[in-house]
């Protein structure tokens, strides 16, 4: 019951934050800034990572918070503040006429996957979703953990992607420098 | 269909023999098989490195404005090596065969021995080996291609000395004895098909040798094109074989024919036919023969080796090697003998109108090739390949005697600087008297190939027409009746022609002019000396093949001669089965009681008499014929040809024209085919087929350029393009 | 609450992508994105819920992806910045040939 009063709440906020990322720093005299953008993305990242608690997924929560909210989102800021966006010339949204269309184009989007997940024949009418087959689950993470259901396949059968992602990951950091650092001339 | 029985029949006998031989045969043991056929590919790599070499060097002679002067003896050092090294070779070559022939003599040999090398192809279940066959055709066949090759090398030291493609010409010569080799030597139908296209090869660049001429080169282009219809029907026949018989080694293919393949069935008449296109076409025989007579563009040695004595007869020799095949097939024998024997005969017809020496000798080639196709198809296999024997003999002596008269005439024009045609047989006569060897060895031939006895041409000539006439027993015995008929009268035409070329240009007034005279001239040593040992050959040659009823009249000198039929016994291991399978089928059809031997059907020929009776009547006649000929051209009143021009009027103007075949090929089938080929050119081709390919492009370009408006190059346009396809992505599987 | 979570990962995917679509801040356009990875991530989870832990484990991969992503896609940010003064896509339309 309480879980899912608490899944109501975190869902709400999740989608209010999410209306707040696309159209943050564009409401009427609140001035053109993407940090408004960024903060309701913050929100966003956290109530999903609540969802994911609710969800048992106990690990990938603290995650979460932590990389996303916490590390991918302050790299984000330190760029916006880095470059001092917010001084545009241009709008940032596009003409009310392209924006209604692409509303209609991306609200079909959603809602076609939302008739898929739970319209007649979907999700909520096939056993697979039912809420007995979480048994199973629960009673790995019971026997294991929350950090040990995870880390037993991703040290066994993933070890070679995982290898791979922190190859992936120096990569990256190895190309973000080639590509922002200053040429000197 | 014929089973196995049929070996029984005839062969009770010699299966005992064939026993006892056993015992007695010792193993024929090939000496260097493959270093015959080797020799003369070497010659070709040295003769070849130096005709590259002379022609780089005359090539900056002329660049440097100096001109080699060849009359006075100044001949490159590229021309020494030549001549010791083309002729070379085919001695070195002649000599192995020899060795083997006497080796194989010294054994009696059944089956043929095959020399593998190597695997040329192997694809699942076609396998080819590169191997050679030797038996005793094929042994016939070298001893005649390395023989009279050598002999003609030799005759082409004297004859080509000036020339300035001396190395080249030898290279090619040495080639094409090379592929004449693989040729008769093959053990199956591809590697014979290998020889087969060699020697149209080098037939096509000898013939075009002077290539300077265009008339020259047209002449090797159109016998390259006339030989590849006859490869066309070859590679089908070969294609059937294989398809029906899953091999094409001689070997296998004529062992298992009997058995596998129905007597005259479709597909053994089909395969036959189709044989007998290619063999028409290399061989030319009607319709496939226009090409010869052009072919005489090339030097004169050439139109003796290839256009005569070898390479010619590959196709009487190609349906001597699968006689089985044809055996089984009597459409495809009759028509074998049908082509021959039409084609011996429009030949010698048109040969008697002829005033070039050399188209004379070329319509006479196709003319005997015709009887030797009648041989093999009237089931005379030996025969065939008999007259091809005498026939490489004194053909190739007529041949290089007309070489010989030739070259002295064109250097006895060239001093006077006349633009005479030097071998018109019009602006020669009375040659005797300059070139006495010359005229007695032609003469020589001339009996022989007339078919007077005792020369050579006598008995295997003969003998064909005896066969011939003898075949009027079996299936299609009516017509070949007529054949025999046709091919007496074919005889006698060529008493007549012949003598008549002999007699305008060895006898009666001379006509070259009083100053050409004087530079007439005896050929050289290198030249009569081959002309000699083949009239030697012309004379005796035929003596190793008489027939048993003339050894012993007065004709063979009551059985002095050594060697009754020998031939005929020598290559019985290779024509015993299709000779056996022919039996076969007369018996079944009841033409032939079962207790005759194959001889013995030959007892009568279709109007009654003997084959003495008929030899001594056809060379009477034909004796008559040479000297009616000699008293009635002795007496024509002959102009040179620059004022005579060319016959007007009449059945001469007919035959000098060749009853038309040329312009009537020309009008049915190369104008339609360059006018369908322009069509297809002017229309297809450059509108339908480029317009579409350039449609094609301008669509895609079209297309590309529409497309293009969708690249705009901003990420929202990317971004939105994307959405909508994963919008319609999820539509479609969604629903 | 399973499939209520999954029509919330759609709509918050829908969501993403309209902002992808009709923001031209680049870098706001790159937050429309990790929303959409977002909503991506949660849908995975909920599967794993009833399928087994492999979700999970894709979602993890998906974070380093992200991670990774949001590093070179900064420093091309960046890197545009300095060129063109601006990080308004509809400033630089040099992405064709």
């Amino acid at each position: 019951m309480v879980e899912t009063v608490l899944f109501w709440i975190f869902g709400a906020v999740a989608l209010g934050s999410a209306f707040g990322v696309v159209m943050g720093g564009t409401l009427p005299g609140k001035g053109g800034s993407p940090v408004a953008s960024l903060l309701f993305m913050v929100s966003t990242l956290a109530s999903v990572a609540g969802i994911y608690v609710l969800l048992e997924a106990h690990f990938l929560a603290a995650i979460q918070v932590m990389v996303y909210a916490g590390a991918i989102m302050v790299l984000f800021l330190f760029v916006i503040m880095l470059l001092n966006l917010g001084h545009e010339y241009q709008r940032d949204m596009k003409g009310w006429m392209a924006s209604l269309m692409l509303f209609l184009v991306s609200g079909a989007l959603g809602g076609i996957l939302a008739y898929r997940f739970a319209g007649p024949g979907g999700g909520a009418e096939l056993d697979f979703l039912a809420e007995a087959n979480t048994a199973a689950m629960d009673a790995a993470l019971a026997e294991q953990g929350a950090v040990g259901v995870i880390a037993e396949p991703l040290y066994t059968t993933y070890v070679v992607p995982f290898e791979l992602t922190g190859i992936l990951l120096l990569v990256a950091i190895v190309g973000a420098l080639a590509l922002a650092k200053r040429r000197v001339a | 269909m014929l089973s196995m029985g049929i070996f029984s029949l005839p062969l009770a006998q010699e299966a005992a023999e064939a026993a006892a031989h056993a015992e007695a045969a010792g193993h024929f043991e090939p000496f260097l098989p493959g270093l015959i056929v080797l020799l003369p590919l070497l010659g070709f790599l040295v003769n070849g490195v130096l005709a590259l070499v002379h022609g780089r060097r005359s090539a900056d002679a002329v660049r440097r404005g100096e001109e080699l002067d060849l009359d006075t003896g100044g001949r490159p050092s590229t021309h020494t090596l030549p001549t010791w090294v083309g002729p070379g070779v085919l001695l070195g070559s002649f000599l192995l065969v020899v060795a083997n022939f006497l080796r194989m003599r010294g054994v009696e040999l059944h089956e043929a021995v095959v020399v593998n090398y190597w695997t040329w192809m192997d694809t699942g279940a076609f396998r080819v080996e590169a191997a050679l066959q030797l038996d005793q055709l094929s042994m016939i066949m070298m001893l005649v291609v390395t023989g009279v090759g050598f002999l003609i090398h030799v005759f082409s030291v004297g004859y080509m000395k000036d020339d300035p493609g001396y190395p080249r010409y030898f290279a090619y010569l040495n080639l094409f004895v090379f592929f004449m080799l693989v040729l008769v030597t093959g053990a199956s139908f591809p590697v014979m098909f290998v020889g087969w296209e060699g020697v149209g090869l080098c037939s096509y660049l000898l013939i075009g040798f002077w290539f300077g001429d265009r008339e020259k080169s047209d002449a090797g282009k159109k016998a390259f094109i006339v030989n590849r219809i006859g490869d066309f029907g070859f590679l089908i026949a070969l294609f059937l074989i294989f398809v029906q018989m899953g091999t094409l080694d001689f070997v296998e293919v004529m062992g298992r024919a009997p058995d596998e393949l129905v007597y005259g069935g479709a597909l053994v008449t089909a395969v036959t036919l189709f044989l007998l296109l290619g063999a028409a076409g290399k061989s030319a025989q009607i319709p496939l023969y226009v090409w010869l007579p052009d072919a005489m563009a090339g030097p004169t040695p050439v139109s003796a080796l290839i256009h005569a004595a070898t390479m010619v007869t590959a196709g009487v020799y190609m349906v001597a090697r699968s006689s089985v095949l044809f055996a089984l097939s009597p459409v495809g024998s009759v028509t074998v003998a049908g082509i021959g024997v039409a084609t011996a005969l429009f030949a010698a017809t048109i040969a008697l109108a002829q005033y070039d020496i050399k188209k004379v000798l070329a319509y006479s080639t196709v003319s005997q090739l015709g009887y030797m196709f009648l041989g093999v198809g009237v089931g005379a296999y030996a025969a065939g390949v008999f007259h091809l024997m005498t026939h490489a003999f004194f053909k190739a002596l007529l041949f290089l005697g007309s070489g010989a008269v030739i070259h002295s005439m064109h250097h006895a024009l060239h001093h006077t600087h006349s633009h005479d045609d030097p071998q018109d047989m019009r602006n020669m006569g009375g040659l005797k008297k300059f070139m006495p060897l010359t005229a007695f060895t032609m003469w020589v031939a001339t009996l022989a190939i007339a078919g007077i006895w005792p020369f050579a041409g006598f008995f295997s000539k003969d003998e064909i027409i005896w066969y011939a006439g003898a075949a009027a027993t079996g299936p299609f015995a009516s017509f070949y009746t007529v054949f025999w008929v046709l091919a007496l009268a074919a005889a006698m035409l060529t008493a007549f022609y012949m003598t008549r070329m002999m007699v305008m240009t060895f006898h009666g007034s001379n006509r070259t002019g009083d100053e050409e005279a004087k530079h007439l001239h005896e050929a050289p040593l290198t030249m009569t000396v081959p002309l000699s040992v083949l009239a030697f050959l012309s004379v005796f040659g035929g003596w190793i093949n008489v027939p048993e009823a003339i050894r012993n009249s007065f004709l063979g000198g009551f059985g002095a001669l050594p060697m009754s039929e020998w031939l005929h016994d020598w290559l019985d291991p290779v024509t015993h089965t299709a000779t056996a399978i022919r039996e076969e089928a007369l018996v079944a059809g009841g033409f032939l009681d079962g207790e005759h031997h194959y001889h013995g059907y030959l007892e009568h020929a279709p109007f009654g008499g003997g084959e003495l009776t008929w030899a001594l009547a056809s060379t009477l006649a034909a004796l008559v014929v040479v000297l009616v000929a000699v008293s009635v051209v002795r007496r024509w009143q002959i102009e040179p040809a620059a004022k005579a021009g060319e016959p007007q009027s009449g059945l001469k103007k007919v035959l000098y024209n060749k009853w038309y075949v040329d312009e009537l090929y020309d009008l049915i089938i190369v104008r339609p085919v360059l006018r369908t080929s322009r069509f297809l050119w002017r229309i297809v081709d450059s509108v339908i087929i480029d317009g579409l390919v350039n449609l094609s492009g301008g669509l895609a370009k079209f297309a590309g350029f529409v497309v293009s408006l969708f690249q705009t190059g901003s990420v929202n346009t990317y971004a939105f393009i994307l959405t909508v396809g994963v919008l319609l992505i999820l539509w479609t599987v969604g629903f | 609450m399973l499939t209520q979570a999954l029509v919330l990962s759609a709509l918050l995917f829908a969501l993403g992508t309209f902002g992808v679509l009709v923001r031209r801040n680049a870098i706001i356009m790159f937050l429309c994105i990790e929303l959409q990875l977002n909503a991506v991530n949660l849908a995975l989870v909920v599967f794993s819920r009833v399928a087994g832990i492999d979700g999970q484990v894709f979602v993890f991969f998906v974070m380093t992806v992200a991670a990774a992503e949001a590093a070179v896609g900064l420093a091309i940010i960046i890197s545009i910045f300095r060129h063109y003064e601006t990080v308004n896509v509809n400033s630089f339309n040099l992405l064709k040939w």
